[in-house]
């Protein structure tokens, strides 16, 4: 005859068993456990109508360094690439700026400025680029009016945040690629530096 | 009450077995390599470069795998342009790579490689550019190796001892920086019993 205590052991062995691979593990490192993972998303849920060969739309927004930043102060001087993303501790966002990151001398060889631009208020752009490990280009916060930028080049989302997208502005002011990515994948960065690269031409 | 009682312990112990089984199954897929175990069999592009092909002692073949990396612990770290960690563990590899050069004895036995996970060559590039790695660094665009090393996270460490028959183990697999390279290298040699 089995014991109810013997019974129980089996059963208490059972769950340890079970469920242990679901127990949490240490991983790599805090930023990425700090990332929010939500549901694959539309790929895009806007219409722009700015093409290629438009005027870009001005805006003066703050940054994480604790200025504005203007469109209109690189003219004549700079190309621009304006980074949006989506939003401030996510997967793919938190990924593509630190790899633009590593490519400043890319950027500065082919006479550009980098604008990352979100939805969100600058004290949290500041404290997920913070846990970056810092970035050299300008952060700008289309927080308030809440994502009136990102309207002016017609990428909001219903939700309040921009697409995944990327503008490049030459000197003239006039744009010369637009890239409004599925917002859950990473645009190619070295399409991107190719197409920076025409401009250089 | 005897014969429920019986009942109750074979249902318990079959769900207990297919259980187990189901997760030995699941493990076996999506793992990374234990220390241990073997390397998981992956066919790799010979690098570009021919220096890192030279470094790594492969034959103009088009694929090696790596075991038939002509050294007797190879580490593989995992990494991707786009991970900020990675990007602040690049000079600690790259000091341990200096510190085991420095050692004309372990210059010869012990390799270095790189695989980017979800890289294109530009941006493997990009990365060894800004960092100046030193070693061969080969890119995973689609993934692939990603998968078949378990999708560990990165940075992921993975040494692999390869003996002097061509067999070969794992004895080192862990995700995150490992810290002082110095520290690291000798207690790599410990679990590889090269000491």
């Amino acid at each position: 005859m089995i014991s109810k205590r013997r019974v129980m052991v089996y059963l208490i062995s059972f769950f340890v068993f079970a469920f242990s691979p679901f127990l949490p593990v240490a991983g790599a490192g805090d930023f990425k456990d700090s990332i929010y993972k939500g549901e694959k998303l539309k790929p895009i849920d806007s219409q722009s109508r700015l093409k290629v060969g438009d005027k870009a739309p001005d805006f003066s927004l703050p940054s994480t360094a604790g200025r504005q930043e203007s469109l209109s102060s690189y003219l004549g001087k700079k190309n621009v690439v304006l980074s949006f993303v989506p939003a401030a501790w996510t997967p793919v966002c938190s990924e593509q700026w630190p790899g633009y990151n590593i490519l400043r001398d890319e950027f500065e060889r082919l006479d550009a400025v980098l604008l990352g631009i979100t939805t969100d208020n600058v004290p949290t752009l500041y404290a997920w680029t913070e846990q970056m490990g810092g970035v050299w280009f300008p952060v700008l916060s289309d927080f308030w009016p809440h994502g009136a930028v990102s309207a002016k080049y017609g990428i909001l989302r219903s939700s309040g945040v921009s697409e995944r997208a990327l503008f490049l502005i030459d000197r003239k002011g006039v744009i010369r690629y637009i890239d409004i990515h599925d917002i859950n994948e990473r645009p190619s960065t070295e399409l991107l530096m190719k197409e920076l690269g025409k401009l250089k031409q | 009450m005897n014969q429920i009682s019986n009942r109750i312990f074979t249902l318990i112990c079959a769900m207990f077995i297919s259980l187990n089984f189901f997760q030995s199954l699941s493990q076996a897929a999506n793992n990374p390599p234990a220390e241990g175990e073997k390397f998981p069999e992956i066919r790799l592009a010979i690098p570009q470069k021919g220096d890192d092909s030279k470094y790594l002692g492969l034959d103009n073949e088009k694929f090696f795998q790596i075991p038939k990396i002509k050294a007797e612990l190879v580490l593989v770290e995992v990494f991707s342009m786009y991970c900020p960690f990675c990007q602040k563990e690049a000079p600690a590899v790259n000091n341990l790579y200096k510190l085991v050069q420095s050692d004309q004895n372990l210059s010869k036995k012990i390799k270095l490689l790189g695989i980017g996970v979800g890289n294109s060559n530009y941006e493997v590039e990009a990365f060894g550019k800004h960092y100046a790695v030193p070693f061969p660094l080969l890119p995973d665009p689609d993934y692939k190796i990603h998968d078949a090393m378990g999708q560990v996270r990165t940075p992921y460490f993975i040494a692999v001892r390869i003996f002097p028959d061509g067999s070969h183990k794992v004895v080192y697999s862990q995700a995150g920086g490992f810290g002082d390279a110095k520290e690291f290298l000798s207690s790599l040699l410990s679990k590889a019993k090269m000491k």
